[in-house]
């Protein structure tokens, strides 16, 4: 075993119990069993909590909205989840005529993939994780960007209007948003100088929340949009186009797709939290639950923000993206990347001054970007007189 | 070290077939469930077609979409292959100092350009 698997105590222990009654020919033995015991413990670890935050959402959003939410099964309604899958489950499975079958089937499989596996990589703990590769927030990047196919394969597939609209729809918004989320992460990567998850944690003299507030709040919003949620749900806006790629879906498969959706936050979450709150580390407490508190934190960001917000419209949200969200991202760089040219290896003083000056660029680059754009970021031909034609303002040809 | 490194994607290997089993045996045991008579299959022609609001559909189940999504894939494309630059530069921006920072600053500054030029004439907006 080489220095990064040693150092993987969560597996390595695994491994040495299996290789001390297996004969030593069957060592890829040993380490096939050991890899499956942990990938599955963590699989199913996430699904499990994912499965809880439904609930914890639900109930949440029930109080957000002057309403109980679940509340009838088991105490305070707990086991509503294992109500639904059971629901779910024993749903007639409905396939319209007309539905490319293979790729209909697939689409579901395919969006759980990724919620899945982004977890390969995120430290859950000190020395706990599945994996620790060298690009660790690339392989994420890359992982979760297949999401973006099974939406699409979703709604081509259904062979219905609504489903199409929801899925073209769907990849604008997903890809719009893909390079300011790409971009946030930079800042990240210069002040740390390394792409592997654990790096990123063990750079962190201060949270990087403090060095990189821009790079945070893109981030957050920007991820927000990745999942479909509320502020930025065109993709599946009931009033307008039923419900997006789902609109053909039902049973088991329509379970995945919830499911996947609900453990998108759960990822996102977790990325943040080591990203930029310092991942596992913290006094007193065991650094799992010191993780799993700041995942818990940076879920109830997301869910607070879906509570609130009413749905924006398609320019609205495209123009948000490529107007302001983009600009900001390169901004942050090119200031990060002269900080961290003036201060190489800064001292504690140093760090405190780089976040002081990365507060007042994010704040003023804010407020000026949404003075200057205000209203003329979504600026949009005023609405249509009765008379004309079609809907259209009169004499109004794009 | 090599060694190593196989060990890591092997991990993730196993994680990616776990990953997809886990999906597929949930809608494995929904068949299951169907095949024991629990779960019901009754289909017929108004239940199978297309969900249209409750209307009969009109014309062809292929609508054509927006010219607008080419624009923005393009835009895409050109952005996305920005950052894949920026992500060795910002590894490796410590050892390699003010003349890389210059250097991205050009290409980037370049980019920029194509980025005005796209709101300049309207391909950020949507009508």
């Amino acid at each position: 075993m080489g220095p990064v698997t040693q150092a993987n105590s969560f597996y390595r222990n695994l491994y040495g119990w299996f290789d001390s009654w297996l004969p030593d020919s069957l060592d890829w033995l040993a380490y096939l069993l050991a890899a499956l015991v942990v990938v599955f413990a963590v699989a199913n670890l996430v699904l499990v909590i994912t499965i809880l935050f439904t609930w914890v959402e639900r109930r949440l959003l029930g109080r957000f909205q002057a309403r109980l939410g679940p509340n009838r099964w088991g105490p305070w309604g707990v086991l509503q989840p294992i109500a639904d899958a059971i629901k779910l489950l024993s749903k007639e499975d409905i396939r319209p005529e007309g539905v490319d079958r293979w790729v209909f089937n697939i689409a579901p499989v395919l969006l759980f993939v990724p919620a899945v596996l982004v977890f390969a990589v995120i430290p859950l703990g000190k020395n706990t994780y599945v994996a620790n590769l060298n690009i660790g927030i690339l392989f994420i990047i890359a992982v979760s960007a297949v999401s973006t196919l099974a939406i699409f394969m979703a709604g081509w597939a259904s062979g219905n209007r609504y489903s199409l609209f929801g899925a073209a729809r769907g990849v604008a918004q997903l890809i719009s948003y893909e390079v300011p989320m790409v971009l946030s992460v930079v800042g990240v990567i210069l002040l740390a100088g390394s792409l592997s998850l654990v790096d990123l944690v063990e750079a962190q003299d201060i949270p990087f929340l403090l060095l990189q507030p821009l790079g945070f709040i893109i981030f957050f919003l920007a991820s927000s949009a990745e999942m479909n949620r509320t502020p930025f749900d065109l993709v599946e806006a009931e009033s307008e186009i039923v419900a997006g790629y789902l609109t053909e879906y039902s049973g088991m498969k329509f379970g995945l797709f919830q499911l996947a959706e609900f453990a998108a936050p759960f990822g996102a979450s977790a990325i943040m939290a080591t990203l930029f709150l310092k991942g596992w580390e913290g006094p007193v407490l065991p650094s799992h639950l010191w993780f799993f508190l700041k995942v818990c934190l940076l879920w109830f960001l997301f869910l607070w923000l879906r509570a609130t917000l009413p749905r924006l419209r398609v320019d609205q949200i495209m123009g948000f993206a490529w107007k302001l969200l983009f600009p900001l991202g390169v901004l942050n760089i090119f200031v990060t990347a002269a900080e961290v040219l003036a201060w190489p290896d800064p001292s504690t003083a140093q760090l405190w001054t780089m976040a002081g000056i990365n507060w007042g660029v994010a704040i003023g680059s804010l407020v000026v970007a949404s003075r200057l754009a205000g209203n003329k970021l979504t600026s949009r031909p005023p609405l249509a007189p009765m008379h004309g034609k079609g809907g259209r303002p009169l004499g109004e040809r794009g | 070290m090599l060694e190593d490194y196989f060990r890591q994607y092997g991990l993730i290997a196993v994680f990616i077939a776990v990953a997809v089993a886990l999906p597929t045996s949930l809608l494995l045991l929904s068949w299951a469930l169907s095949l024991a008579r629990i779960r019901p299959h009754k289909p017929n022609p108004v239940k199978s077609s297309p969900y249209e609001c409750g209307m009969e559909i009109i014309g062809s189940r292929w609508v054509r979409f927006n010219f607008r999504y080419y624009t923005f894939a393009l835009l895409f494309v050109v952005f996305d292959v920005e950052t894949v630059f920026l992500y060795p530069w910002a590894v490796y921006f410590k050892q390699l100092g003010l003349f890389a920072l210059i250097e991205m600053l050009v290409f980037v500054l370049i980019l920029m350009v194509a980025w005005a030029y796209a709101w300049r004439n309207k391909a950020l907006e949507w009508r």
